[in-house]
């Protein structure tokens, strides 16, 4: 293995890293804004680390540009729908938990 | 072997998201666990290696399946009827033509064996006869537009047909008098409107990537027009549908669906006056190879357009009794 | 290098079956959507990998369209709500 090699295990592997706290988040945070947060911030940090890991593992081509679009896209599209998804959430009249709580107490 | 284990793995997911469908009673949930079926399901054709295939089910079934049964679900109502009658009949019914359907798998050969029928005929010519004759990279496009170019035909027909079936069931969408106002889309959305104007631009560039490049990698005509649908109906969504029918109005639709299929057939009949049978393309041109090349170039663009407009008019003739049913 | 590839793509299998297991069994509908764009961008990714574990590189095509694709889902998930209101 190269040197490179190593250093696109390393990305791979914190990408891997992220998506399975992200993952986990999903289940275990306590309400549905908490669990988007989780969701989308680990969605565009693993994405950006994988995808920087397949490219160091390309020769110089079309690929490369291939690789690129996939990135630009994912992190325009990934964090527009999560903010959609709370925002509509939201919009539906779902509460975070402090509030429900409050409600509760009175 | 690790490829045994993620078709294992990938076919799991797919039985469970089946099952969860079965049961479950609100439909718009159903609609995402589809959505979630289509992913799958296409990453079980890419580990089969079936590249095209993949792209058809990636194009259509995360997009506008799910775009289509939404607006179904808005037109219908959101939990399933409850069904009174006895089922009992239907089970067994089942049960039995899936036990013929196992019991007639026994006979067949071990999968992927290189001695099975269908690697016997056709394919070894195609595969090594198609790179002299037709000349393409990608053998998959050129058995379907070359060697198979008649059942392409009838493809692009059928789905022409469809699209006048749901036409005459929905009606077509009528060109609103009413001025395009931004209120029809997600107006409050606005950070939505901003990545729409962004990405839309960057659909339609590679759905004609998919169109012309469809000869060297996977795709072509059917998953270009998806494609550019899609960018339409993208725009339609976050913007509302008047903006939309200003870029491509419904009555244009109407015209390119026809064109398509008239462009594919011309191309057969052009052969046919060049003194050769239906759909040869080898008399289009000087030589053989170059006349495979134009033909190919003309039909996917047919294929193309009538795809595109039987998308794009079904999703019009959705959202027109969409909008209809929210103002009574 | 290979072995890292097939490590990375088990890794986001799981990952997988974790959002689908959300998408099958949530507490409100807007989890089960989250597990639903969460299952795709994954997915998107694990399309990238195993083109490159299988050395396969026009896989990518489809990641594109996928990436580019299921955002229309969502966009018309979120039409959906604003067309009714939803039921809980």
């Amino acid at each position: 293995m190269s040197i490179l090699d190593y250093f696109s295990a390393i990305l791979l592997a914190g990408g891997v890293f992220f998506s399975f706290t992200g993952a986990i988040g999903l289940f275990r945070f306590p309400d549905f804004f908490t669990r988007v947060h989780a969701a989308s911030v680990t969605d565009t940090i693993g994405v950006i680390l994988i995808i920087a890991g397949l490219l160091l593992q390309t020769s110089f081509d079309l690929n490369i540009i291939k690789l690129l679009l996939i990135l630009a896209i994912l992190l325009l599209t990934s964090p527009t729908a999560s903010h959609a998804l709370a925002k509509s959430a939201r919009h539906g009249g779902l509460l975070t938990l402090a509030e429900s709580n409050r409600s509760n107490d009175r | 072997m690790t490829e045994v284990l993620i078709d294992l793995v990938l076919l799991g997911m797919l039985a469970m998201t089946a099952l969860r469908v079965i049961f479950l009673k609100d439909l718009f949930a159903v609609v995402m666990l589809f959505s979630i079926f289509s992913f799958v399901s296409a990453l079980i054709f890419i580990n089969l290696d079936a590249v095209d295939v993949a792209f058809t089910e990636a194009a259509v079934g995360a997009g506008i399946s799910t775009v289509l049964m939404l607006g179904t679900i808005a037109l219908t109502g959101r939990t399933e009827k409850k069904n009174s009658h006895s089922s009992i009949l239907h089970l067994v019914v089942v049960c039995v033509t899936g036990a013929a359907l196992i019991y007639g798998t026994m006979d067949m050969p071990p999968f992927g064996n290189a001695d099975n029928p269908i690697h016997q005929h056709v394919a070894p010519r195609y595969i090594e006869d198609s790179p002299k004759e037709v000349g393409l990279p990608n053998i998959v496009t050129s058995v379907l537009a070359s060697y198979r170019g008649f059942d392409t035909l009838g493809e692009t027909v059928v789905v022409f047909a469809a699209m006048i079936g749901v036409l005459s069931l929905l009606g077509t969408a009528r060109p609103t008098n009413k001025r395009a106002t931004p209120e029809s889309g997600l107006a409050k959305h606005r950070v939505l409107h901003v990545v729409a104007k962004i990405i839309i631009p960057f659909i339609i560039l590679f759905a004609l990537y998919v169109q012309f490049h469809g000869d060297y990698g996977p795709g072509g005509g059917f998953q270009a027009g998806v494609i550019a649908a899609a960018a339409l109906i993208l725009y339609a969504l976050v913007f509302g549908a008047s903006f939309a029918h200003r870029i491509v109005s419904p009555r244009q639709l109407e015209v390119f669906a026809p064109l398509g299929v008239l462009l594919y057939a011309s191309v057969g009949l052009v052969g046919m006056i060049k003194g050769a049978n239906f759909l040869d393309y080898n008399v289009l041109a000087s030589t053989a190879a170059a006349g495979q090349h134009y033909g190919i170039i003309i039909i996917e663009l047919g294929v193309g357009l009538t795809v595109f407009a039987a998308m794009l008019g079904l999703f019009y003739a959705f959202s027109n009794q969409v909008e209809r049913s929210n103002v009574q | 290098m290979t072995g890292v590839l097939t490590a990375t793509c088990i890794a986001i299998l799981v990952v997988m079956a974790m959002a689908l297991a959300r998408a099958l069994k949530a507490p409100t509908v807007y989890d089960r959507i989250l597990g639903v764009n969460m299952f795709g961008t994954k997915t998107v990714l694990f399309i990238a990998v195993v083109g490159y574990m299988t050395g396969r590189p026009d896989f990518l095509d489809i990641a594109i369209v996928y990436a580019l694709i299921s955002f229309i889902g969502m966009v018309a998930v979120l039409r959906f709500f604003e067309y009714t209101a939803p039921i809980e």
